[in-house]
């Protein structure tokens, strides 16, 4: 008998989850995981109703506000009526339905994407769905975990499963020494530089090699989290010692006896070696340096030390109109040093860097410095229990005294849907993950960058390498 | 799910690459728990001033493809967020089918389960398929489903792609959970091996 095929660490997941093939390569795949928010769930619930349909599996979901709740004290309720309805609406559904539900002045309340691995819900080898798309952040425990629409979040509620087609193998192999001031986040930004915002479509991408395996389980995140803005569904990175010592004791997790087998299976899920990708990309992490957008999209990147662009010097006519409306938007003038740039706001969050680690980063370099006049800087935790944490640490001080916002978890400032926005006009320099025309608010400026860098930028008052700052 | 058969229409050309969700859709407009009346949000950057007024510029603004129910557009469209909203508010306005040389994934997949058919087609041909939206309201393009074409103007038929099941669910008007209900045994069975070799998965509920 020959020998089974190499697999790679998708392949496994997927197979192990195919509960039918049907024709044309569509597979009815079984989800261990769907985790629900306000924004994407309501219309999806109104359809179980209208179809008599209850929930198959409300021990599989869980469900938590994050999108659009206010930052603010949430004690007296949220004022906005358009997002109080969303958030009374999931409560009812969650009670009607029987589904876990993390109320909002719960500690264990955040965003979805922070809260999932936080708690240990999101665990290796499993299959994770939620109506977001930065459901690929979860990838970075070892599980295979996608954004989905409504329609299909309402499948999965039905049905537990989704119909799919295999995604491609892509391989994104990161190797050396990052340097130092550079993170998850600018690799990250590199990678999407390098293979752009439609590089990733149609595939999964896995993670690897040694600066990858260095990380920790809060850079991972970082970089499976953006995968998306690479077109790439999800994000993988294989499990190891570092995932393990991370998951165990989480309340949600296998404990004792549980969490041996799940073990023994879990060290079964790397890619085997000679595991074909139909793709795979290098990156040499030791050429990176700390990087920020310029544009409107994340593939419009540059290392701090660069320079907007010329359009005039890009010979792809598509690309140079694009280039001159992003800068138009960004009102930006070609040539200009990165560093030379001054920012209104700083926004250190979102469910790409709301981690503890994000903060203490932050926190390092703001530590017994000021934010600049005239600059408005919040810091969102990605969850009240890295508030908590943070707050025990003294973290909320250190912001608190520079001058930085101390806020409640939620997606806050990264999508505009909340009342943290970002004026027309006015330029952020952003912990989140698109910087697209008006995500943070209508006529905002984004540009993307990592937490110590937009904590220089807030100190700062414009851009600045944080590798010379002092 | 709405039925898609066949639609002749205006086509309306839309050449920008990289058209995001929160282009087609910003998010302070999904703050809503229904999938109707999104239509007027459609494109809300390109298609109004910051005054709110219409921008006279952008295509849909104009006569005859206000009317419009093809858009043909360009790479990528659809990349970003999963939100539904953003094929529920092409619907709403009017549009039935968007024909581009590439799409966001989850924006395809949620075409698809709402009635509206992404069409992907090499560049060239999106471009032929641009300079016939052009002529506006003399030029219809027809786009049938069952044959697997697109119409020109001149007669000229295009083939496309679509995944067969994909096609019949369309074609049919039908959703993907009735589809999957009726697998319920399949499922039943394969939880039920899963609970005994994945014993170690606690539930949601644990805590």
């Amino acid at each position: 008998m020959p020998a089974p095929a190499p697999r790679t660490l998708f392949d496994k997941i997927w197979e192990s989850h195919v509960v039918e093939r049907l024709p044309d390569s569509t597979c009815l795949l079984y989800i261990d995981r769907h985790l629900v928010h306000e924004v994407t769930s309501p219309q999806a619930f109104e359809g179980l109703t209208l179809a008599h349909r209850r929930v198959r599996r409300p021990d599989a979901t869980i469900a938590v506000a994050d999108h659009n709740i206010p930052t603010s004290d949430r004690r007296h309720g949220i004022t906005e009526a358009d997002s109080r309805l969303q958030v009374e609406t999931l409560e009812k559904n969650v009670v009607d339905f029987g589904v876990p539900y993390i109320p909002i002045l719960d500690d264990r309340q955040g965003i979805v994407h922070i809260i999932g691995p936080e708690l240990g819900i999101s665990l290796p080898g499993t299959t994770i769905v939620c109506g977001d798309s930065h459901t690929s952040t979860h990838g970075a425990v070892g599980a295979l975990a996608f954004g989905i629409g409504t329609s299909e979040v309402e499948h999965v509620l039905a049905t537990q499963t989704l119909l799919q087609r295999p995604a491609a193998n892509m391989r994104i192999e990161v190797n050396g020494r990052l340097p130092p001031g550079c993170t998850a986040k600018d690799i990250i930004l590199a990678i999407i530089g390098r293979i752009g915002t439609a590089g990733g479509t149609g595939h999964v991408i896995e993670y690897a090699g040694d600066t990858i395996r260095s990380l920790d389980m809060a850079g991972r995140m970082t970089v499976c989290n953006m995968s998306i803005e690479a077109g790439a569904r999800a994000g993988l990175i294989a499990p190891d010692e570092t995932t393990f010592a991370y998951v165990a004791n989480r309340p949600y997790a296998p404990k004792g006896e549980a969490l041996d087998h799940a073990l023994a299976y879990w060290r079964t899920l790397p890619s085997d070696p000679g595991a074909a990708f139909e793709r795979t990309v290098t990156i040499d992490a030791t050429e990176l340096a700390p990087m920020v957008t310029w544009g409107t999209n994340p593939e419009a990147v540059v290392p701090v030390t660069g320079l907007v662009p010329d359009p005039s010097a890009e010979p792809d006519p598509v690309r140079r109109t694009t280039f001159q409306r992003m800068l138009e938007y960004m009102d930006l003038k070609p040539g200009t040093k990165i560093t030379d740039i001054p920012i209104d706001i700083v926004f250190i969050g979102s469910c790409t860097n709301s981690r503890i680690e994000d903060l203490r980063e932050a926190a390092r370099i703001s530590r017994g410095r000021k934010v600049a006049a005239g600059v408005r800087a919040l810091v969102v935790p990605g969850s009240g229990l890295i508030k908590k944490q943070a707050e025990a640490e003294g973290l909320d001080r250190v912001f608190k005294d520079a001058g930085f916002e101390w806020r409640e978890a939620g997606c806050s400032m990264c999508l505009g849907m909340n009342p943290d926005k970002v004026p027309p006009g006015k330029r952020s320099a952003s912990t989140s993950n698109r910087n697209f025309e008006g995500r943070q608010g209508p006529g905002a400026r984004t540009h993307l960058l990592s937490p110590a860098m937009a904590a220089a930028a807030a100190i700062a008052g414009h851009f600045t390498d944080v590798r010379e700052f002092s | 799910m709405e039925k898609f058969t066949r639609l002749t229409a205006i086509a309306a050309a839309l050449p920008i690459p990289n058209v995001d969700t929160d282009k087609i859709i910003p998010a302070r407009f999904l703050k809503t728990i229904k999938r109707t009346g999104l239509g007027v949000h459609l494109f809300d950057p390109l298609r109004y001033r910051t005054d709110g007024t219409e921008n006279p510029d952008f295509v849909l603004n104009r006569e005859p493809w206000r009317k419009a129910a093809i858009l043909i557009a360009d790479d990528n469209f659809g990349c970003g967020s999963s939100r539904e909203h953003a094929p529920w508010s092409l619907m709403d306005f009017g549009i039935r089918s968007v024909i581009a040389p590439s799409f966001g994934d989850i924006f395809y997949n949620n075409s698809l389960k709402n009635g509206l058919l992404p069409i992907r087609l090499p560049r060239e041909i999106c471009e032929r398929l641009m300079a016939d939206a052009a002529m506006g309201g003399n030029a219809r393009v027809t786009v049938d489903l069952e044959r697997q074409v697109i119409i020109r103007p001149s007669g000229e038929e295009i083939h496309f792609d679509i995944d067969p099941f994909r096609k019949h669910l369309l074609l049919e008007g039908l959703d993907d959970i009735g589809q999957t209900m009726a697998l319920a045994p399949a499922i039943d069975g394969f939880e039920e091996r899963r609970s005994r070799e994945w014993s170690w998965l606690p539930a949601t509920t644990v805590t």
